[in-house]
Order: structure tokens, then sequence, then C-alpha cells
């Protein structure tokens, strides 16, 4: 599809404008827009303002939590149920709440012991998952090893350096994000390690590294290192993969991963990342029919000291396959559907509730957010707002087929939002199934919807010509048959005129 | 009346010169070489292809499907939309005439323009009928209305390339390096243009600031 933004070649741009310029009086408006809390990109990829999709109902502190030792340099959010863990990094210890609601969570203990490892205490520990079986698994990065031990604190097994040849002997293992299945398989990013995730049998065993990012270098400085010295090269960037920087298992079992170390140029360019969905084979599997790619804000210029693309430090996944990214550069949220189209995008750096200074980990329980912010050391709450909830609701019943209440939903989303793209496009969708194909065209064209409008309209026509098919061969009979009997006329015509039977 | 149109001298000559244009498009060695030489081609029916290039491709914004073609209208200049084809065009004339008329080229300035338009035919009669097709295709029949429409372009390239051999009376490739030359031409006008109306700007800006430094002081 051909956007006409800038449609005429820049010479001619130029050289227009200069002698236009004369006859036209020319109108510049800078768009120095200035967005809400809340916002989405359109189509054109301009900043819409949206109603709140989320909003903070809490803030918990070190207070609010009724902890003794107030929270230093917290690394690692993981809710799974009821249960929240909290990895209190600079206190070498865990703690595990109890979310009640979403405006109160109860400490239930403490764990900075386990019993019969060696050592037992942390050191610097960064992430905690658990197991189906309650097992809990610690990326205990002080002490190079990933542990495990059950739910009364019972060491049951060490993870340690992965047995790779490949690896560098002199590197220390320091885990530092993990992850783990069904079957108690564990995934794990450690620092410095770039081949993938290290992954475990349960057993213990390392069994190899999966999902890798594929090197990015582009021919120019491919060309560059091939002229360089030895100096030189050694000084260059190497062409390797990016560390990613987290991960979380969604409930299908598929790794989303995250990572900051991206380039500017490669994300531009499409040939790096910032989200990956890695399956059981460690390929990509992340659906990306947006109109822009998925990596947070699209305007990376300078502003209030922060530049550069977003950079993701945690994500979160919801059932309804909405993911929640967390960008620590600008402390905002980025929420894509299944489909990787931005679904919202809020925050900002800042004090005030519902903005960060360095947020860390994002989890989900239901469809409500916590976000743990590691300087403020506090965790914030988010509920959907009704807006919010609509929008879930609306996706939520597409995907279990209720195609006519989906589409009631949508229109309740469009009346609160009318800029809201997602919504049109639902509708649209909603009456695409409803077999009401016009209509749905209307819908998909609005939003220049090409994919679906497409399919739409292939229905439409197909009934057009099934109703029309009469028609079609009359027009098409008379097409032929005029221009014949014209032709046969005027011959018999001519016959008649030039016979000499006169 | 209509009649008398119909019988007028001059309106026959301008269908016959407008219905010649398809010929060219056909025949475009014979036919560039008779639109000069046996003076078939007239302005009234190069002006009528121009202005039919140039509302055909302001009604393509409006009528190709979002498809093919979305448009911001926001930011839309009918004008400088159309100085896109008028620019170049009128740059290629006169950078053409311009080279031309000094290595023993042989058509004129109203001919080398008369011929250019004409070379313009495919445009319209192309883009035209896929203006209205890209309405009843899907994103994946595309490819049909893509290479349609590349081809229109590149129809009207060679047409133009074809025009000035025959008019100019070159072999074809003095007449390819011509065209190569003529595009340097236009590149080297523009930037004439730029400083041109740069300088202007600056002169202006230069005494504007002189009168209010001195009313200021006055």
């Amino acid at each position: 599809m051909a956007k006409i933004r800038s449609f005429i070649p820049r010479i001619a741009t130029m050289a227009g404008a200069a002698l236009l310029a004369v006859m036209i009086p020319m109108t510049s408006h800078a768009s120095t827009h200035e967005h809400g809390y809340t916002y989405n990109y359109d189509f054109w990829e301009d900043v819409q303002d949206s109603p709140d999709f989320y909003s903070p109902s809490k803030v918990f502190t070190s207070v609010d939590l009724g902890l003794e030792t107030p929270l230093f340099n917290p690394q690692g959010l993981t809710v799974v149920g009821d249960l929240m863990y909290i990895t209190d990094s600079g206190n070498n210890r865990i703690i595990e709440l109890e979310i009640n609601d979403v405006e109160s969570l109860t400490v239930t203990r403490i764990i900075d012991e386990v019993k019969g490892a060696e050592p037992a205490t942390f050191s610097n520990p960064t992430d905690v998952a658990i197991s189906d079986d309650g097992n809990i698994f610690v990326a205990d990065q002080g002490n190079n090893r990933v542990i495990k031990f059950d739910n009364d604190l019972n060491y049951l097994m060490t993870f340690d350096k992965p047995t790779d040849s490949a690896l560098d002997a002199q590197l220390t293992f320091q885990p530092k994000k993990l992850v783990v299945d069904t079957a108690e398989r564990v995934y794990c990013i450690a620092t410095g390690i770039n081949k993938g995730l290290c992954k475990y049998e349960p057993d213990g065993v390392f069994s190899g590294f999966v999902g890798a990012t594929p090197a990015s270098y582009d021919f120019l400085d491919y060309v560059w290192k091939k002229f360089a010295s030895q100096e030189q090269r050694a000084q260059m960037e190497a062409f390797v993969p990016t560390e990613y920087d987290n991960i979380v298992m969604d409930y299908e079992g598929f790794i989303y991963a995250v990572t900051s170390a991206a380039s500017e140029e490669d994300l531009d360019s499409g040939t790096a990342d910032a989200v990956r969905k890695i399956n059981l084979l460690g390929d990509d599997i992340l659906v990306r029919n947006g109109n822009y790619p998925v990596y947070g804000d699209l305007y990376w210029g300078s502003g209030a000291g922060h530049s550069g693309p977003s950079l993701f430090s945690d994500v979160c996944v919801f059932d309804n396959d909405i993911y929640v990214c967390l960008d620590r550069n600008r402390g905002r949220l980025f929420g894509y559907d299944d489909q990787g189209r931005l679904v919202f995008a809020f925050g900002g750096n800042g004090n005030m509730d519902g903005y960060f200074r360095n947020p860390i980990g994002i989890a989900a329980s239901g469809h409500n957010m916590f976000v743990l912010d590691s300087l403020d050391c506090a965790i914030t709450a988010f509920k959907p707002t009704e807006f919010g909830s609509l929008v879930y609701k609306a996706i939520e019943e597409f995907d279990e087929g209720n195609y006519d209440l989906s589409g009631e939903t949508w229109e309740q989303v469009m009346s609160m939002n009318g800029n809201y793209d997602l919504a049109y496009i639902g509708i649209g969708r909603s009456l695409l199934r409803q077999e009401r194909y016009h209509e749905a065209m209307e819908y998909f064209e609005l939003k220049y919807d090409d994919e679906n409008y497409s399919k739409a309209f292939k229905q439409y026509r197909k009934e057009w010509v099934e109703d029309n098919i009469v028609v079609i061969i009359i027009v098409i009979l008379a097409l032929f048959l005029i221009p014949m009997g014209i032709g046969r006329y005027k011959k018999i015509k001519h016959d008649v005129d030039t016979a000499d039977i006169f | 009346m209509l009649s008398a149109i119909k019988n007028n001298a001059g309106w026959a000559k301008y269908l016959d010169s407008l219905k010649f244009a398809f010929y060219c498009m056909t025949h475009p060695l014979d036919g560039f070489w008779d639109l000069t030489h046996e003076k078939r081609g007239t302005y009234a029916a190069a002006n009528t292809i121009l202005i039919a290039t140039l509302i055909v491709r302001l009604m393509k914004l409006r009528f190709t499907s979002f498809i093919f073609i979305t448009v911001y209208w926001e930011e839309i200049n009918v004008f400088l939309y159309l100085a896109s084809i008028l620019l170049p065009l009128s740059l290629w004339v006169l950078g053409n005439w311009g080279l031309t008329t000094l290595f023993d080229g042989k058509g004129r300035l109203g001919q080398v323009y008369m011929a250019t338009c004409y070379g313009l035919l495919p445009y319209p009669v192309i883009q035209l009928p896929l203006m209205l097709l890209s309405n009843v295709v899907t994103v994946d029949e595309g490819g049909f209305y893509s290479v349609l429409s590349a081809i229109s372009l590149v129809y009207a390239g060679l047409l133009i390339l074809a025009a000035m051999g025959q008019i100019h009376e070159y072999s074809g490739r003095k007449n390819v390096l011509f065209a190569v030359a003529t595009l340097f031409a236009m590149l080297v006008m523009v930037f004439i243009i730029l400083i041109f109306f740069s300088m202007i700007t600056q002169g202006v800006s230069y005494i504007v600031s002189l009168v209010r430094e001195m009313l200021f002081r006055l």
C-alpha cells in the first residue's frame, strides 16, 4: 500500500515549493502535540489521545507492606495465582505476598534461607519462578547458581553454568531471569551469554541454548570490517546476537522475551526485534500484523532527558493473549494484542502515582497489573478502567465466538473513544463473521485495514456476482450479439442495395 | 449548432490530431515522425492530453481503492501535487530543447512540448481504467494493479524517448545520450532555481532588516 504523505519526489518538492511560495501562502503547522496519560497511534502514526485504559489504584511502598527492612533495589516481580514474589535483591531475600485484592497485599513470608543448601543464603537474587508443583526456583546471581527448593524451603537441586564448549571458561555464571515450564524445565537468561536462553532438563542437566536472536549486521559494516586491521577490528562491535533482558512464560507455554540491547538502526530497519515469542524449538512466532513494529514508542526524539527507542525491561501476558511491555526508558507500558497491534500505551517518568523512575518488573494478575519500580522500591497496582474492561470484554467475546456480542461491545468502546482504530476494525470483524460484508467493508475502509477489507470484499463480490448472474450474462451476450447483429444488418442492407434485380 | 462545429475545419483537425495520438501510441517511430514532419499534431491536442493526465492524476487520489493509495488529506496541496507533473515536464521540455538545439536537433521548443505531451498518453489511457479496476480487486489480486500501473509509466517514458529521437532526427544512441544529458540539465536547472530563490529571499530580508533598522533609529 502506498501511503501518500510525502508524495512528491524531494527535488520536485523543493523546487515546487520555491516556485509556489511566491503564489500560494504556505501554511505550516508544527504539530507539537502534548499527549495525555493514555494514547495510541492511528494508521498515520499520529498520536491519538485515549481515555485511560488502566488507572493506578494503589502504590505499595515498604511501609504499606509492613516490612521491617525496607526494600532495597528489588529486581524481580512474579505473580502466580494469588501469590506474588518480590525479589528483594539488595537485601538478599524473597518476599512472598498474598494478593487479596488489587488494593490489598499481605506479606505471608520472607524467604532468605534454604534448608540444606550450600550456601544456605542468597546473594543478589534476581528472579523467582514457581513451577506447577509448587517448587520454587531462584536465580541466585551472586552465588552463580539457579537454586530449586520446595515450598517448605527444603533444598532440592542446583543448576550450574552450562556445560558448553563454546562458552568462555573464565565466564562466571550469572543467571538473571528465569522461567519454568510445566515439566519443570528451566529456561534462564544469564549475563554475558548471548547464545539464547539456557535450557535445563528437569533433572538439572543443561540441554542447550534456545531462541538466540539472529545476529544482525549491515553490508557496509561487513565490507568495512574486511578492510580493517586486527586492532581496529577488535575495537568494532562484534556481529553477535543481543542478550535478552527478561522473559515470561504465557499460559500456553510460549516464552515472551524482550531485549533493550537492539540498536536504533536495527529496530528501524526491522533486522532486530524488541519482543519475541519463542516456541519449544526456539523459533520466533510473534505475529506482527500491526501498522508499525512491536517496539513501543514510534517517536524517539529527546524529551525530558530521555531519547532513543523504548527499552523494554519486562513483559507480562494476559490470558486473552494481550501482552504488555514495560519501557524503562520513558516509564511507559505498551499493550499489544495477538496480532501485534497496539491496544494501549500509557505512563511516563515522574513521582506521581502511575509514573515511574526505573520500572523493572511487571506481572499480570487477572486483568490487573503490578509494576515494580527498583528506584522507588514500590509496587504500583493497575486496574482496568471501564474503557479498558470493555475492550478486553470485546476481544474475549470475539475469541469465544460471540461475534454479535463482541460487535455490540466494540460499539460501546467506540462511543467512548471515537479515535480508537481497534474498535472500528473490531466492529468490522464482527460484521464479517455475521456475513454482513458490505457493512464490514465500510468499517475496514475507515481505518484502512486492507487485509480484512479484502476478505469482506471478496465475499461481497461473490454474492453480488451470484445475485446478478443473469444480468451479467445478458450484458456479455449483448456486447457480442449487438455488434454482430449490426454487422449482419449492414451486410444484408448492402446486398439488397447492390442487388442486380432492379 | 452541433453540425456547425462538426463541419468546422479547425475542429476536424483537432479531432484528427487527437486520434493521431493513439496512432503514435501504437506506432511510435512512424507516428512521431509524422507528428512534426507531416504536421499531424496540434497544440490543442497536446494540451488536451496534458490536462487529461493532470485530471487523471488528481482523480486517482480520490477514486483509487484505499488498498493501493491511502491519502492523508490534511497534507494534500492540489497545486503542489499537480506540480509534481508540470514541473518535471517543463524542465524536461526546456532542458531538452536547450541541449538539442545546440547539437543539430531539428525540433523546435513547441514541437518538443507537443511530442512530450503526446508521449504522456499511456498515463491517462491506462490509469483511468486501472483506477476503476482497483475498486473491484482484493489485496491478493493487487499484483495486477501494480504491474499495469508500472507499465503505464514505462510505456510513457519509452514513448517520450522515441518522440525525442524522431522530432530531432537523432540516431538511437545519440537520442539516449541526450535523454540522459537532459536529465542532468534538469538537475542543474533545479539547482539554479533553488539558488536564485534563496538569494532573493536573503536579499529581501536584508533590505527589510535595513529599513527596519533605519525606522528604528529615526
